[in-house]
């Protein structure tokens, strides 16, 4: 198992470095997306890998002229990775429709980068109506289409039936993971479910679901010895997390993440595709039933609910909030999600993060107070 | 601003008067709704209004109530209040301040009249998604959501079929909240005026062409109200026929709305509020005029693709298309069309901490601007309502530096 976890962690520790290697090792082609709605199933049908972009680890200069500072790190920090030359790896870019950010990001991104092609998924808001599922298989179907273009391929549906069965192991293997935590917390390393969902990200997904179907088989044959006093149990709450320090200093700090609710985390993970209806469909409807993120609509309470629900489900003691600064669809959600888990008794705190974490000091009494108080 | 000139001043606009009374009695109409049997709903300012005129529905626009938040200088009190509600600072000004005002009914006019729906279109931003699904929970009433797909480049057949598809289940919608069936006649009549109000106040903005402009951007930010609130009404025509003759007798008479006009600049982005008179003073004292801007056209801007015989259909792409709602390179082309017909000498832009969908991209559409044109940008960065995000003296120096510059 060890030998698995410490093969993700360096990968999510540097994705730049592991996708030069994969490209060598493959000869395959590199598309860069941002966020959970940019379907990745079509990149990989499409025999491509699919690259999340998760903003920068290095300052943030180039992008200053471009960006105002009233915008989230993920959108400055992934246009300073492309601007400073850091993506040079991607032929082109898939922009999904999120928020009002990433919508004038596309723009920048297409105007003052020269990746071989850019690609605008702008997929319905709404989730939860006939005619934004039509409008989602028409964007899905253009999307096919302009990929296949970009790329110089052609996706027949075998091949779009083929990646969706790859994703259905990814999905199904990371779901079993998140299961295995939750029972038996304490098995992986603090930051491994991290580590596993970035490398999920940015790795070819072939690989990917061979390694981490793999894991599950070492996690489930693996018994942890939990004499040790258990920590808190504890729930992300957010969009993407990429600190991954932050889970090692809660372990320290009493609490351990058992489960969560990030886009980089088990809202990925949610729901598998059908491989009964055509696959284009079947992609779309996933993305209208899976757990959804706040800049999308399937009904005014759909989130506190889902959250509640899950936090009962897996015995959370305590919900943190990881809230990107200056992200306009999780702080307008915030208030509400709060005072669903106040009625709930469910005990939370309020994380906000801008392109640098706090001091460790500052962070750790944070912590303790919190799990303290749990 | 200019309707707090004296009386007696040639250059005051004397439709104000007029247009003060219309609003005053469409908000009394909304508050007292309730005891006349008339339902209230409140839409979003780039939603399609006309259905609820047509269906005898009292529209109501929490933006408007923000800008009056703004005006009124109540701003930061309000936000301030939301900041405690666990809204972060970070949000839409308008959103805060009016989330907060709902819980105690304050700001200017006691606040707004409770919804028995909501209507929400996204054309001008993912912000009022948000903020609409905090108001259909607060007040437990039944939300619509238009979604209008951003426009990169080319609005596709997909995204047109997908919203045209979703005017008939708007109208489906208001039949079922207000039951009755709409009445295609009298969607047609109002669809009609809607029509001619964006042409007449197209035509009012039109006139600042003319040297020396009779109004400026300043003005046109006051009797922006109507075209956005009640387009579709005989009134507002009426009004903007007035507006609009009075707008020739000035240019007749050679009016200007700054006295010794020299320099000629176009704004962009949301007016900051509590600040309209300070900015149009300071800019009239370098013998500058904001001629134009690229926000109080959006509500005609799209008037093009409005065809009268299919005003539903036609009016569902057309909202699709304001000018928020499309790609950079596209709104420069309608920056440079602006420029060219007001003869611009330069360009200032608000850079609005509240509204990332009109901020973000600025800064290259500026240089796009300096390098097409080459016509100077001047950025200011400020918040149309939080006053706490606008520093006098720093943007004081900015203009001043920028008009030196212009000057030379
Ligand atoms: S939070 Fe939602 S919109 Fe934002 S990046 Fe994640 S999935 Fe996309
Ligand atoms: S959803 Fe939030 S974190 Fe994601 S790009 Fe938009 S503002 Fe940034
Ligand atoms: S100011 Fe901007 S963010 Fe706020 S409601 Fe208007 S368009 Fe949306």
């Amino acid at each position: 198992m060890k030998s698995i976890l410490s093969l993700f962690q360096s990968i999510a520790a540097n994705p730049n470095a592991h996708i030069r290697e994969a490209k060598k090792k493959t000869g395959k082609k590199v598309v860069g997306y941002f966020c959970s709605y940019a379907p990745d199933e079509l990149i990989h049908a499409a025999g491509a890998i699919p690259y999340r972009i998760f903003g920068t680890k290095d300052d943030i200069r180039l992008a200053d002229s471009h960006l105002q500072s009233y915008c989230c790190a993920l959108v400055r920090g992934g246009l300073e990775e492309a601007l400073a030359g850091r993506l040079d790896f991607m032929e082109g870019t898939l922009f999904p429709h999120t928020c009002d950010s990433i919508q004038r990001l596309s723009d920048i991104w297409r105007l003052n980068t020269d990746f071989k092609f850019h690609i605008d998924a702008v997929m319905p808001v709404k989730l939860n109506t006939k005619s934004a599922r039509d409008y989602m298989i028409d964007v899905l179907s253009d999307v096919k289409i302009r990929l296949e273009s970009g790329l110089g391929v052609t996706i027949g549906k075998k091949e779009i039936v083929n990646s969706i069965k790859d994703f259905n192991r990814i999905r199904t293997a990371l779901r079993t993971l998140y299961e295995i935590r939750s029972t038996t917390p304490g098995i992986f390393p603090p930051s491994a479910i991290h580590d596993i969902m970035v490398s999920g990200m940015v790795m070819d997904r072939g690989e990917f679901a061979d390694r981490v179907e793999a894991l599950v088989e070492k996690a489930s044959a693996t018994a942890v010895d939990n004499a040790g006093k258990p920590g808190k149990r504890i729930m992300i709450s957010g969009g993407i997390c990429s600190h991954p320090d932050i889970y090692g200093l809660l372990a320290e700090s009493g609490g351990d993440v058992v489960f969560d609710d990030l886009c980089t985390g088990f809202r990925y993970a949610d729901g598998n595709i059908s491989t009964d209806a055509d696959p284009i469909e079947a992609i779309a409807d996933r993305y209208m039933a899976r757990a959804v993120c706040p800049a999308k609509h399937l009904s005014n309470t759909a989130r506190a609910e889902g959250l509640v629900d899950a936090a009962k489900k897996h015995h959370i003691d305590g919900v943190i909030f990881l809230l990107l600064k200056f992200c306009d669809p999780h702080a307008f959600d915030y208030p509400y999600l709060k005072q669903a888990l106040d009625d709930a008794k469910i005990p939370s705190l309020l994380f906000e993060v801008e392109d640098r974490m706090p001091p460790e000091g500052q962070l750790r009494t944070r912590f303790e107070t919190f799990t303290d108080m749990l | 601003m200019t309707d707090e000139k004296k009386a007696s001043d040639p250059r005051k606009i004397k439709s104000v008067r007029r247009m003060k009374e219309i609003m005053t009695n469409y908000y009394i109409g909304a508050k007292t709704a309730r005891e006349n049997g008339k339902k209230v709903a409140w839409i979003t300012s780039g939603g399609p209004v006309e259905p609820l005129i047509a269906m005898d529905v009292i529209p109501v626009y929490p933006e408007n109530h923000g800008a009056m938040i703004g005006a009124t200088k109540m701003g930061v009190d309000l936000c301030e209040k939301a900041e405690e509600m666990g809204y972060s600072r970070d949000l839409c000004s308008y959103a805060r301040a009016d989330i907060a005002c709902a819980t105690i009914n304050g700001g200017p006019i006691g606040g707004l009249p409770e919804p028995d729906f909501l209507v929400c279109c996204n054309n001008i931003c993912g912000t009022v998604l948000k903020w609409y699904e905090v108001v259909a929970r607060y007040y437990n009433v039944p939300l619509f959501i238009l979604d209008t797909p951003f426009v990169h480049g080319k609005f596709t057949d997909a995204a047109k079929k997908y919203v045209i598809q979703q005017i008939n289940e708007y109208i489906e919608f208001l039949e079922n909240v207000c039951g009755k069936k709409a009445d295609p006649d009298r969607m047609d009549e109002v669809g009609r005026l809607s029509v001619e109000a964006q042409r007449l106040w197209q035509k009012v903005l039109d006139a600042a062409a003319h040297k020396p402009a009779p109004i400026s951007a300043f003005d046109a930010f006051f009797h922006l109200a109507l075209i956005v609130t009640l387009r579709g009404t005989q009134e507002t025509v009426d009004y903007y026929k007035g507006l609009s003759t009075e707008m020739e007798e000035r240019i007749a008479n050679n009016i200007a709305m700054v006295k010794n006009e020299k320099y000629r600049l176009l704004w962009d982005n949301l007016p900051v509020w509590y600040r309209t008179r300070w900015l149009s003073e300071k800019f009239a004292s370098h013998d500058a005029c904001l001629v134009a801007d690229t926000y109080t056209s959006a509500w005609s801007g799209v008037l093009h693709l409005i065809d009268e015989d299919n005003f539903l259909e036609s009016m569902a792409v057309a909202y699709s298309s304001v000018y928020i709602n499309i790609s950079l390179d596209m709104m420069i082309d309608t920056l440079k069309k602006m420029i060219k017909k007001y003869d611009a000498d330069g360009l200032v832009m608000h850079s609005n901490r509240s509204c990332k969908p009109y901020s973000l991209g600025q800064y290259d559409l500026s240089r796009m601007v300096a390098k097409q044109i080459g016509i100077p940008t001047l950025i200011i960065e400020a918040d149309m309502v939080d006053e706490r995000s606008f520093s006098e003296s720093q943007i004081e120096t900015r203009i001043d530096a920028f008009m030196e510059t212009l000057k030379a």
